[in-house]
């Protein structure tokens, strides 16, 4: 490399203070570099800059800048303030919403340096990745959102103001104890979030005219043969099994008011727009932190940023990834920020010099010369389980030095499974992928049935894998949540799948 | 690309969200409350602080995974295991973490500490409370007035601008002086326009454009809003009527007041006058002790000089009429009054003491209330019966014949709590007095 004189007026900013100028400085910097260099395309950018009162308030709403209003809302606002006055714990220096544009709120408290690493963070790195992942295209709305939550926001008040705060709080929740059970897993109608209050007010129109088998009077005929076929007929018209419950307690719950109905709704679309969220933290924040890197280092060698800055870069890119051995007393499970950045730095590894092992593991683009494509592509097309049964090579499982401990609570010892050799790779990275699927780490609990001909109990299954049973005492909580929405009875039933043989019930009666 | 500055956003989006909340924990927010003021200084008990309530009350529960059952773990660091390896279980259970924490709460947690504001912590603490008889309302110099419209005015603010007026004048206006209208203008136009290149019409249609040319300079000169139309609402400062407190303490300050016993009173005193201060926008307090006579002091003196001399209630009750009628006529003070002894009376003194508090007193009072302070432990001393005091007895009688006085003993810094909850609980102020 030939040395390069570096005139001062090539640095975007000095010291550490900043204002909107620099900040523009910054972004235009930095999307320079992520368009020419690293190909990203990102949905619009707004910057916020907010203080540390209104990164709490972001906090508390799960990081959404208007939200409906709920006591469980303070109660977080209230937590994160305490060990934020103690200083028990910092706040983030960011946080980014999948919209478009796309917000990404900085903190003023942040040095120039910071708000340059946040900006290529956020602004680029989770913006790219929110506007190409295909969980995030097919499951969220990103130009609706901002929207559909302010007329969520609206309508949970003009409930409050008819119904009382109290009716609504009960129905908020029991809703939000059935959140994570708001989720369309597999089914995907195409999204229409911007037309949801012309929706509501017809929903009441039709409410009136639909027929609901649960009020059935009529006599049932007396044939048993058909039983069986009637059952199958019940379950088709319930649209069962259901594994989406509050889905399923919307449409068909006897006993809800239409604004019950609405509110149950609103809860479940904003469960539905946090689903991709969770399947792709790693990813995500890999993407970003990648991101980051290459765009601040090219800042760096190109001297816009100072030799200075460019450690500060350095000490908090370094405390971000840092990932604590198993038996650290730090250790708190996988840093997603650390295996999804070590993840991409390896795959620009094979692609640039790949080793044998890399060429025979992942032949269609070790030494492809460039990782670009092969990230973006990955970035588009994956979520974290996928894209470590896809990408993780044994040269990272190595440097990690990944092991998988059996822990099989009949045995009085825990076994190591598998290891970074030769024989546990591939088990090994199956293990790191189904930590990551939530369908394999979230209970599956399904309505299977209405017991129509009788007390209309509900029957839910939750089909037990590995005799991983429910924690009881909380379950029964959600349960009487569940029961206040239905009205009647509710039955869960832990059962074995191999054997249908049932392992525990829980029984529950609506609150009188 | 667009750097939107949100600094400036009111603060407190999550205020709603933080009252709700309370709401739902009041009653374990209020049982903290009152068990971190029982701890802490009466000098602060008026501050916020952190308060702690069990996790159990406020839990948001969700399905998740017990423990048992087969589980994989997949951790990272691995030093010295193979393939195959068998490792004890580590105490706890949680067999190395990672991977299948339940509650995002943290289940084992189960204490919700957070701060209150000082605003929330008093509100709670004195929720039940209530001060009898606050009715008393009147005008005082210097209150904040409030504005009440008056009319229209022809200056003020732009925010005050009157649109309806304003046009409303302009419109009379216009009509008066014939500013030609602009249907008017356009069909004139329209005529032109019909009959121009019309040879046979060429007399009329020069008639018509002087016509138009008179009407546009009529328009020109007669403006559409002119400056004297323009109206103004009009806002007029009026005295709002504030209700406003008078807290009289009195106290003996003889020899056999001990700075325990005094503190005790303090303690009080100052409960009394934050809960004063949050029902009244103004309280005035007024100082008086007295031995063998009484004098008004300021707040240094009453509660740190030492006085020798006999005691004498009466003169205290003198003191406090005299202070009445000069300054606080009853009609506008809410008056509140507050003596604390240790019950010592000189002999004789009794009886002039009940006629002065029933006939002046109390008639001009809300609200009287008698604490008497003791050591502590101070019934358990063995061959030194104390049965009740001479003031006790005095005003035990006079209660009991159905005057408006609250009565309480106190021995201990604890008690101060709940005495004076005792006394304020609402409803019921003076049945508070049996004990």
């Amino acid at each position: 490399m030939n040395i390069v004189t570096r005139p001062k007026d090539l640095l975007l900013y000095e010291g550490a203070d900043w204002n909107f100028d620099t900040l523009m400085r910054i972004h235009d910097a930095c999307e320079e570099v992520a368009g020419r260099e690293l190909g990203l395309d990102w949905y619009p950018n707004r910057i916020e800059v907010i203080s540390a009162e209104q990164m709490l308030d972001a906090y508390a709403s799960t990081g959404l800048p208007l939200f409906y209003r709920h006591w469980s809302f303070g109660k977080h606002f209230a937590q994160h303030e305490a060990l934020y006055r103690k200083g028990l714990r910092g706040l983030a220096y960011e946080i980014v919403i999948n919209s478009d544009p796309c917000v990404s709120y900085v903190m003023e408290e942040n040095t120039a340096t910071m708000q340059a690493l946040v900006i290529a963070h956020a602004a680029f790195g989770h913006n790219h990745f929110f506007k190409n992942n295909e969980l995030f295209r097919q499951w969220t709305d990103a130009k609706g959102i901002l929207d559909y939550l302010e007329f969520g926001r609206g309508y949970v008040q003009s409930c409050e103001e008819q119904h009382g705060e109290m009716a609504v709080e009960r129905v908020l929740d029991s809703a939000h104890a059935l959140m994570n059970y708001g989720v369309h897993r597999h089914r995907r109608r195409a999204p229409d979030l911007m037309s949801e209050q012309k929706r509501e007010r017809e929903r009441r129109e039709h409410d009136e005219q639909m027929f609901n088998v649960l009020w059935s009077t009529l006599p049932e005929k007396a044939a048993q043969p058909t039983a069986r076929g009637e059952e199958e007929r019940r379950r088709a018209l319930l649209q069962l099994p259901q594994e989406n419950l509050l889905y399923f307690l919307e449409k068909s719950a006897p006993r809800l008011a239409p604004w019950q109905r609405e509110i149950l709704r609103i809860v479940r679309n904003v469960a539905q727009y946090f689903y991709p969220q969770r399947q792709t933290k790693m990813m995500n924040e890999g993407c970003a932190t990648y991101t980051h890197h290459r765009i601040l280092n090219r800042l760096h060698q190109q001297g816009r940023i100072s030799d200075g800055a460019m450690l500060e870069v350095l000490h908090s890119h370094s405390s971000v990834i840092m990932q604590p051995d198993f038996d650290d007393p730090r250790y708190s499970g996988m840093n997603p920020y650390a295996l999804g950045f070590a993840m991409m730095e390896d795959i620009e590894r094979i692609c640039r010099e790949p080793t044998e092992e890399d060429r025979a593991w992942f032949p269609d683009f070790a030494g492809c010369g460039d990782p670009m494509p092969v990230l973006r592509h990955g970035w588009a097309e994956f979520r974290d389980e996928s894209f470590i049964l896809q990408f993780l090579s044994p040269a990272l499982m190595r440097k990690l030095r990944l092991f998988h401990i059996l822990d099989d609570s009949a045995q009085p010892v825990l076994r190591v499974d598998a290891m970074h050799d030769e024989r546990g790779y591939r088990r090994l990275r199956r293990a790191l992928a189904r930590q990551y699927d939530p369908a394999w780490t979230d209970p599956d609990i399904q309505v299977v049935d209405v017991d129509l001909g009788g007390d209309r109990k509900l029957i839910l299954e939750h089909r037990v894998v590995h005799g991983r049973l429910l924690e009881e005492q909380e379950a029964r909580q959600v349960l009487r949540h569940l029961a206040s929405l239905w009205s009647y009875d509710v039955l869960l039933r832990e059962v074995d799948p191999a054997s249908g043989a049932s392992l525990r019930e829980h029984a529950v009666s609506p609150p009188r | 690309m667009q750097i939107l500055d949100r600094r400036l956003n009111p603060s407190g989006k999550s205020l709603p969200n933080r009252q709700r909340f309370l709401r739902r924990a009041k009653s374990l927010v209020q049982e903290a409350v009152r068990d971190a003021s029982a701890k802490r200084d009466i000098r602060s008990a008026d501050e916020g602080g952190e308060v702690s309530i069990p996790l159990h009350g406020i839990r948001e529960p969700s399905f998740h995974l017990g423990s048992g059952g087969i589980r994989d773990h997949v951790l990272p660091g691995n030093k010295e295991y193979r393939e195959g390896d068998e490792i004890a279980r580590p105490p706890g259970g949680g067999g190395g973490g990672g991977g299948s924490e339940g509650a995002p709460d943290g289940g084992g947690e189960d204490a919700f500490r957070f701060v209150l504001s000082r605003e929330e912590f008093l509100s709670l603490f004195l929720d039940d409370l209530e001060l009898p008889d606050m009715a008393k309302r009147r005008l005082v110099d210097g209150a904040d007035p409030a504005w009440h419209r008056a009319g229209y005015s022809v200056s003020g603010s732009p925010a005050n601008l009157s649109l309806p007026r304003t046009m409303r004048n302009s419109l009379s206006r216009r009509i008066a002086l014939r500013r030609p209208k602009p249907e008017e203008v356009q069909a004139l136009e329209e005529e032109i326009a019909a009959l121009e290149g019309k040879p046979e019409h060429a007399e009329r249609v020069l008639e018509l454009r002087a016509e138009l040319e008179r009407q546009l300079l009529r328009t020109r000169r007669i403006p559409y809003i002119d400056p004297i139309d323009v109206r103004y609402r009009r806002f007029e400062p009026v005295p709002k009527p504030v209700a406003q407190a008078v807290m009289f303490c009195l106290m003996d300050v003889s020899g056999s007041m001990t700075e325990d016993m005094k503190d005790l009173a303090k303690r009080f005193y100052t409960l009394l006058y934050i809960f004063l201060q949050r029902r009244y926008k103004h309280v005035e307090i007024v100082f008086i002790r007295h031995t063998h006579e009484a004098s008004e002091v300021d707040e240094e003196t009453f509660f740190h000089s030492r006085e020798t001399g006999g005691t004498l209630v009466s003169t205290a009750l003198e003191e406090m009429r005299k202070v009445v009628a000069d300054r606080y006529p009853p009609s506008e003070w809410n008056i509140y009054a507050a003596q604390a002894s240790d019950g010592d009376n000189a002999a004789g003194d009794s009886q002039k003491t009940a006629r002065l508090l029933v006939d002046t007193i109390l008639p001009a009072c809300q609200y009287y209330a008698y604490i008497e302070v003791g050591r502590e432990g101070e019934h358990g001393i063995p061959g030194f019966p104390r049965g009740p005091t001479d003031l006790w007895r005095t005003y035990e009688a006079l209660v009991n014949a159905g005057a408006p006085l609250a009565m309480k003993k106190v021995r201990h810094r604890r008690e101060i709590f709940p005495v004076f909850r005792e006394l304020f609980a609402k409803r019921g102020v003076t049945e508070g007095a049996s004990a």
